[in-house]
């Protein structure tokens, strides 16, 4: 291994690492000081306008589903449902609530009570999961309502008189938001430091379009499931902050640099796959091993796009018009989120073609409707476009109790023994 | 003549297939699966030798299959049962393109080429409702040994209807009926057409395309094969075998195993 070698694979990883304890640690003095956060959502978090008023900013999605990756999310779902709430409803919630039962008490740190909650009808859970800390905390929570694509392959543009309209409905709800924040944050709206932060997402969305664009390298340069999570979670915790921008200067660097040398994320990569759905976090590392074993490495996910709200699209914000451009780059990027989850087919065809996939994994989950729903009919659209070989296999994001290791591992086995077995049916010239 | 083996280790049993270079079953063994699966997997591959009259070293290849593949520790390589029950009863009915395999604790819907490849399948999920189990909590519930649930059922003339799809409040469903005055014999039937229901809707998820092929222990129950006909339409394929087709499957890959190695290689010689 060279010198620059060692220094620049894997960088992302570390480096991601390194951002979320600093993060967390600067949330954990943020509760001790009891100062109050913005929480916000991965489908259109606006963080780039949040940071604006010097609010920590808080996903609890992400907390959530730190709880499961560090196996202690049973101890969070428990709590929840010992207050009441049913083991049916989305576990991620739950473990938010059991949070604030525990006075924001998390294995990385301490999150502070929320000063406000802004989010998107991107998922409608989001709003009752609002309407809780509305409760519980007494502060104003702000549903920014997006406009979503009609029906499949009616997507409308900058000039359509239906994009315009949509446009100037998200612009008037976030000049809206502006004096609310300002009051919750006594902060007063600086336009020049909303320009200076979306100067960095510009920075960020192109970084991670990029990429994800470099994964279909064969060998893949990183595994979407596992790799690109860790990715994902900067580009969400640190969306708008340079430091979040110079984090994807890098990663870009680190991938063309491993592009250019031909090194894989696998040794021996032997089928390379494309993920639908939520990872299985309460089993993350190991669920990841089960396809990495047997050879299979994801190139691509579709968690990486609805869960990044739609930035992998690496939307450039106007900053001459930074009010108006912002409407259109929320507009753009949570219709393209919620996309990615109701209308994949077309997406999901396209990926399979440009980065060679051999076999596409559709994940639904339990306690997450929203992702989930319709995944079935998905595949079959899927798999009526294109002949490869699919798998159906579910489990959940957080609950442990609906994950079960064997019969995952029984499925994910079969399912490799058919690629091999097309593989070898195609060496020999049958089709 | 070598001869080639598969061990089938299920939730509940475990069975053996051992099978010739003509792909004729020379020998079978079945056994309780209990806790020391191992062991189980031994006795199943021990038996079948006794059985055929064979010595461990006359079999070349032996494959694992099932939940317990992995502890089948004699064996050379593990296929799941999945590719396994679709190879068996492709072999065994040559025309069959679904499987639908039902066992002790899940239930298999598989989709198969005409080779025996897993076009595409699908499994009931972290429950038991209709599998083997089901039957085994009406068989406690009524006090009816399972051989005789079967031909019980068939007796039914007014089936009940079980609306639980859980295997434990089952046997709390099955009471009730009985506490209701129903007869044994139309809750039965009610049990077996609340399974075969379940087992449709798995196989309609993977497309039914006839033949289709019913193996696993519950393929031995009459009632079973008469409700599932009924609810799929189709006359399902059975035999004997059919409650060792994973085993036999497993025998078929081990056997390739054996010819594969024995294949003439292409020498790139000097003339």
């Amino acid at each position: 291994m060279t010198e620059s070698t060692a220094e620049i694979v894997g960088r992302g990883n570390k480096e991601g690492a390194r951002l979320f304890r600093v993060w967390f640690e600067e949330l954990t003095q943020a509760a001790e000081e009891d100062r109050r956060a913005a929480y916000v959502f991965v489908m259109g978090s606006m963080a780039e306008l949040v940071r604006t008023f010097e609010l920590p900013i808080v996903f609890p999605e992400i907390n959530s589903l730190q709880t499961a990756v560090r196996h202690v999310a049973h101890e969070y779902l428990n709590e929840a449902e010992d207050h009441g709430y049913s083991p049916d409803i989305c576990g991620y919630v739950k473990a938010d609530v059991a949070t604030q039962l525990r006075k924001g008490a998390l294995p990385m740190g301490r999150i502070p009570r929320p000063a406000i909650a802004v989010y998107t009808n991107a998922c409608n859970t989001y709003i009752k999961w609002a309407e809780i800390w509305e409760r519980m905390h007494h502060c104003p929570i702000f549903t920014l309502d997006v406009p979503g694509t009609r029906a499949a392959g009616t997507q409308t543009w900058q000039g359509d008189v239906d994009f315009e309209n949509d446009r100037r409905y998200v612009a008037a709800q976030i000049k809206e938001l502006i004096p609310i924040l300002e009051r919750v944050s006594g902060v007063r709206f600086d336009i020049d430091r909303l320009r200076e932060n979306m100067d960095h997402a510009n920075e960020m969305n192109r970084g991670w379009k990029r990429v994800l664009e470099l994964n279909r390298s064969r060998p893949a340069l990183f595994n979407a499931l596992s790799d690109g999570t860790i990715y994902l979670g900067v580009a969400n915790g640190l969306r708008g902050s340079k430091a979040g921008a110079d984090y994807f200067t890098d990663l870009v660097e680190e991938m063309e640099y491993k592009s250019a040398n031909g090194i894989g994320t696998l040794t021996d990569e032997r089928y390379r796959l494309i993920f639908v759905g939520v990872p299985c976090y309460p089993i993350f590392r190991r669920f990841t091993e089960l396809f990495t074993e047997l050879g299979g490495t994801f190139v691509n996910s579709t968690y990486l796009w609805f869960a990044s709200g739609g930035s992998n699209l690496g939307f450039q914000y106007d900053l001459s018009n930074p009010l108006e451009s912002l409407a259109e780059g929320v507009l753009i990027g949570v219709r393209d989120a919620m996309d990615s989850m109701f209308f994949q087919t077309t997406a999901l065809v396209d990926m399979i073609d440009t980065y060679n996939a051999d076999g596409v994994v559709w994940h639904p989950i339990k306690s997450c409707r929203t992702v989930s729903t319709g995944l079935a009919d998905n595949r079959r659209a899927v798999m009526a476009e294109r002949d490869i070989p699919s798998l159906f296999i579910e489990s959940d994001m957080m609950d442990r109790r609906v994950v079960s290791e064997a019969q995952l591992k029984n499925r994910i086995d079969a399912f490799f023994e058919g690629l091999a077995t097309r593989r070898r049916q195609a060496a020999i010239g049958n089709p | 003549m070598a001869y080639a083996a598969g061990v089938d280790v299920g939730s509940t049993q475990t069975k053996a297939v051992i099978i010739d270079e003509d792909k004729v079953i020379v020998a079978r063994a079945l056994t309780e699966t209990g806790a020391n699966v191992i062991r189980a997997a031994e006795t199943a591959f021990q038996e079948a030798l006794q059985a055929g009259d064979l010595r461990e070293e006359e079999v070349e290849y032996v494959v694992g299959t099932g939940y317990g593949r992995y502890k089948v520790t004699f064996g050379n390589t593990q296929v799941t049962e999945i590719s396994c029950h679709g190879r068996g009863a492709v072999h065994m009915f040559p025309d069959t393109r679904t499987v639908v395999d039902m066992g002790g604790q899940d239930t298999k819907a598989i989709r198969v080429s005409r080779t025996g490849e897993i076009v595409d399948f699908c499994m009931n999920d972290k429950c038991a409702a209709g599998t083997g189990r089901f039957l085994g909590a009406a068989s406690s519930a009524l006090d009816i040994p399972l051989d005789d649930l079967g031909p019980t059922a068939l007796r039914g003339e007014r089936a009940v209807k079980i609306s639980t799809t859980c295997t434990v409040f089952a046997e709390s469903e099955v009471l009730s009926w009985l506490g209701k005055g129903k007869k044994i014999e139309d809750i039965l039937l009610g049990v077996h057409q609340s399974i075969a229901s379940r087992s449709a809707g798995l196989l309609r998820r993977v497309g039914i395309e006839e033949a289709v092929t019913f193996t696993g222990g519950v393929a031995k129950n009459v009632a079973m094969i008469d409700t599932l006909n009924r609810s799929l339409g189709v006359q399902v394929h059975v035999n004997e075998e059919s409650h060792y087709m994973g085993a036999l499957g497993a025998a078929l890959f081990a056997l390739d195993h054996i010819l594969a190695s024995r294949a003439p290689t292409v020498r790139h010689g000097t003339s």
